[in-house]
């Protein structure tokens, strides 16, 4: 398997350090910010740029979990999936700026899918989406507000994100 | 009408060699090197001769059944299973419990062609077990009934009981219990163990059989009189007919080939293909059975023949049919059982699926051994062949077997009846029917 | 999942995929918006030849809140009354493009012929047979005692070292037979407590204590008591002599309830005979997981229905969650 490292450790830092600025720019502060990662590695990302975040506007962000397996459109094309826990900080969603967090960005349909789901929990005022790798591909109108990097792809190769509370090394990887 | 038939080298009874001539109906020679010119020659190399076979007890369903089992469909069954004589049941509908129905289906049997079919009589009208069907007037018939019996049900009233086997006495009749507590079975599935209690069927205990066995070896021993046992299944019964026999009770017992060879453990899976009366028992009772049939505790094998469309089987545990079609498969599952097992012999199986049977049954031309001057009943059987029963063995109208896609040796190759082929080559011999 | 016939069957992994998808589905259901799109265009049949509102309307509740499509069949006054069989509803039912049955059926045995008939393609629920697994309502009296027990820390969580002690007449109780089989599978230890007449002659195969006497069980502190309705019809068949002795000796009257441990918890699975197998302090004191076991009922039957319906559908493997 030949995957070359497009994003090493440093990389990563300085992606999301740059999303937590501009976050926070664009939201003018960090009042009624709620961050909700999608599972799994959108979760770890979520709370790290919360930690930048509260740290850079000194005010802490409420950051929770937004699972979405019930809301896809496309379970019957895979072997059954588990849910994973759905958090939302105490406080909810409502007339809230909501920034939806993940890892990878391909199809778009987990967002759509995250849409949906946040509809069940409340009503945001205002919905945005940060990414750590958008891939391309999309096939649904959906676009992200704030990105790490663009990484050009063929749809045959696998990106991979690790993390190290999920995976315990840092990178991300494209190949086959 | 029949003609003379050369059967070469067959061994009889599994023993020695031995040429046998058929003529007029009658076993003419005995010997070695035998011929006769213009007869059929059968060549029988290695196959087993045995006498005619002999079934105390099969459902033939007619009258009054017939989408299931006519005489007819019943006797070619029993031919393809090496049978030259059964006993039919009178659970039809009329009941047989007038010297009528017995003489119809006495007529009917004799134009079948397949096998000579003996009625067997109802022990109380219309089998419900409050009076006495009119038993003289059956033993007095065309049918000549002495086998008398209300199978489907247990002839429970014990006054009832001991009238019946007072009153045989007078032609010397024997009455055949169908033993089963209807108190202690009320609404029961299947054998009561550790399979029933998992799988939530309510239970069918032995000692609902044991009990009505034990009472009436004692009417039986009490009033002077012949009792015969259905179906037997547990190993208690087995204990309560060798303690009866060695006390001198004459009561005589069968067994069915299923419960020589299948389980309770089989019911797991609910497939209704075996849900029988008495149901399937424990490996302990298979093992018992077999050994007092071995050591003649246990007198016959007969079949339990119970042919149900398949609406009744193909459905949910509790709305199914109880019993198994057998006649086509008895020989093979004995054979399997008892012979492969080293239990009995061929000269056993002869005893107990054919000599015995017609004895208890009082069958006269029927169950006699094979030698010169005896009636030509007999079939040859290949028991060096291995297969799979499947549906196409299957002769009767129903295919509520058991054995379906089960390993069972042997094939009955040659039945011959009074001298007549029914079974020739492995198939049955068409348009014998008169 | 292809069915869910029984927990006999279930192994620990399976189960416990069940109680925790259960747990995400529960969480949904104190949402403001209760509704999931999940298995939209999907059709569940409940096809119930025995009368039961509750199980029914649970089934239905979870399949609509997953967004499918639900037909009830009740067998009174259907074709079924007039001689039907199952093998031809059953047809009728794959013709009209039934994609889950769930069936409650007088006869044991009837979902495993049902399922296995090659009558249908869609994946069966046994929704109680006979007397002889009721697999959902184990696996929502599960949930209820681990959620009890560990609150939302439950997910992942068997019940290792646990001791249920479940009361009534166990020989002809489905609900019994399938928690026997799932509590023991989850690590917890079962004592069943009845009189001789109503436990089966041989449960010597069955991983559980067997006393006749309540109090007795009931002294050991158990951590959860399981009371199981009695059918009056019963005293006609000389189960037991009087309603009035059966409560006496198997009843859980106020006064043993005041004797358990804290923490213990009383289960009913409903619906229940007041002041005959529970008292009224029984069943309204704190303790009791009654309403709680209902509401767990529709969390758990859309965790089963989600892993039934959701995923890409396996052949004949069954079994493969």
């Amino acid at each position: 398997m030949s995957a070359r490292t497009v994003l090493h450790e440093a990389d990563i830092s300085r992606a999301l350090t740059r999303i937590a600025h501009e976050i926070l720019e664009s939201n003018r502060g960090a009042e009624n910010l709620v961050l909700l990662g999608i599972p799994t590695r959108g979760v770890t990302l979520a709370h790290r740029l919360g930690a930048l975040i509260s740290d850079i506007a000194q005010q802490t962000v409420p950051v929770g979990a937004l699972d979405v397996t019930l809301f896809r459109d496309d379970l019957a094309k895979h072997p059954t999936r588990s849910p994973q826990p759905t958090e939302i900080p105490a406080g909810g969603v409502d007339g809230k700026t909501v920034v939806l967090v993940d890892d990878v960005l391909f199809s778009g349909r987990s967002i759509r899918a995250a849409l949906d789901a946040i509809q069940s929990v409340g009503r945001p005022s205002i919905v945005r989406l940060a990414i750590l790798v958008d891939r391309g591909h999309r096939e649904l109108p959906i676009r992200p507000d704030f990105v790490g990097k663009n990484i050009p792809s063929a749809r045959t190769e696998r990106v991979n994100v690790r993390l190290v509370e999920n995976d315990g090394s840092e990178e991300v990887t494209i190949g086959e | 009408m029949s003609e003379t038939l050369v059967i070469t080298g067959a061994k009889v009874l599994g023993a020695e060699s031995a040429d046998i001539i058929i003529e007029n109906g009658i076993i003419a020679e005995i010997g070695t090197a035998l011929s006769r010119s213009g007869a059929r020659v059968i060549e029988a190399d290695g196959l087993v001769a045995l006498p005619g076979l002999v079934d105390l007890h099969t459902h033939l369903r007619e009258p009054g059944y017939e989408a299931s089992e006519t005489i007819l469909t019943g006797t070619r069954a029993a031919a393809s299973g090496g049978f030259t004589a059964v006993f039919a049941m009178p659970n039809t509908s009329p009941v047989a419990d007038t010297a009528g129905v017995v003489e119809q289906e006495l007529a009917l049997g004799e134009v079948s062609g397949y096998a000579t079919v003996q009625p067997i009589g109802a022990v109380t009208v219309g089998q419900k077990g409050e009076r006495l069907a009119e038993l003289g007037a059956m033993a007095s018939s065309r049918a000549k009934v002495r086998v008398f019996s209300d199978d489907g049900f247990c002839v429970f009233d014990p006054l009832i009981m001991r009238r019946a086997l007072e009153y045989v006495k007078s032609f010397g009749g024997v009455i055949a219990q169908h033993a089963q507590d209807p108190r202690l079975t009320e609404g029961a599935q299947m054998n009561e163990g550790t399979v029933s209690a998992e799988l939530g069927l309510a239970g069918w205990p032995a000692v609902a059989e044991e009990s009505i066995i034990a009472r009436d070896v004692l009417l039986a021993e009490h009033v002077g009189s012949r009792l015969h046992v259905c179906h037997l299944s547990t190993a208690g019964s087995v204990d309560i007919i060798r303690w009866a026999k060695k006390r001198g009770i004459a009561v005589t017992a069968e067994v069915t080939p299923h419960h020589l060879l299948l389980t309770d453990e089989l019911v797991r899976g609910y497939d209704a293909r075996y849900k029988v009366n008495p149901p399937l028992r424990r490996e302990e009772d298979v093992l018992a059975v077999r050994e007092g049939l071995a050591d003649g505790t246990i007198d016959i094998v007969a079949t339990d023949h119970a042919p149900h469309p398949s609406e009744n089987k193909a459905c949910e545990w509790q709305a199914a049919a109880n019993g198994m079609v057998g006649l086509e498969s008895a020989l093979r599952v004995v054979h399997q059982s008892m012979v492969q097992t080293g239990l009995i012999g061929w000269d056993d199986v002869a005893r107990v699926m054919s000599a015995t049977p017609a004895r208890i049954g009082l069958l006269a031309g029927h169950g006699t051994p094979l030698e010169v001057g005896q009636p030509a009943h007999l079939a040859l059987y290949d028991a060096s062949v291995d297969g799979v029963f499947t549906e196409a063995d299957l002769h009767g109208r129903s295919t509520n077997s058991p054995y379906l896609g089960r390993a069972l040796p042997g094939r009955v190759e040659f039945t011959v009846h009074g001298g007549r082929l029914t079974v020739d080559s492995g198939s049955l011999v068409e348009g014998l029917n008169a | 999942m292809r069915h869910l016939l029984d927990t006999r069957t279930l192994d620990r992994a399976s189960a416990l995929r069940i109680l925790d998808v259960a747990e995400d589905m529960s969480d949904t259901q104190s949402r403001e918006v209760k509704k999931l799109p999940t298995l939209r265009g999907k059709t569940v049949v409940n096809l119930f030849f025995e009368d039961s509102t509750r199980t029914r309307i649970s089934f239905e509740a979870a399949a609509k809140r997953l967004s499918a499509d639900v037909i009830n069949f009740a067998a009174k006054g259907s074709s079924v009354s007039k001689g039907e069989s199952l093998k031809d509803t059953a047809q009728t039912l794959e013709a009209i493009g039934a994609d889950a049955v769930v069936i409650r059926h007088p006869g044991s045995g009837a979902p495993q012929t049902l399922a296995t008939s090659g009558w249908i393609s869609a994946g069966v629920v046994n929704a109680g047979d006979g007397t002889h697994e009721h697999p959902t309502q184990a696996l929502l009296d599960a949930f209820t005692i681990r959620k009890r027990r560990f609150g939302s820390d439950s997910r992942g969580r068997d019940l290792a070292g646990l001791r249920v002690v479940i009361v009534g007449d166990v020989l002809h109780s489905r609900v019994a037979r399938s928690n026997v089989w799932l509590l023991t599978t989850l690590g917890a230890e079962v004592t069943v407590v009845a009189p001789p007449t109503l436990v089966p002659q041989n449960v010597s195969l069955w991983p559980i204590r067997v006393v006749y006497d309540l109090d007795e069980a009931l002294a050991e502190g158990p951590d959860a008591v399981m009371m199981l309705r009695i059918q009056l019809e019963r005293m006609n068949a000389a189960y037991f002599p009087t309603e009035r002795e059966y409560s006496r000796r198997w009843g859980l009257d106020a006064r043993r309830v005041a004797g358990l441990p804290d923490g213990s918890i009383v289960m009913h699975p409903g619906p229940m005979n007041r002041g005959l197998e529970i008292s009224s302090e029984a069943a309204d004191s704190p303790r009791s997981t009654v309403l709680e076991q209902v509401t767990n009922g529709v969390s758990v039957r859309m965790a089963v229905l989600y892993l039934l319906l959701a995923g890409e559908r396996d052949d004949e493997r069954g079994g493969d969650l």
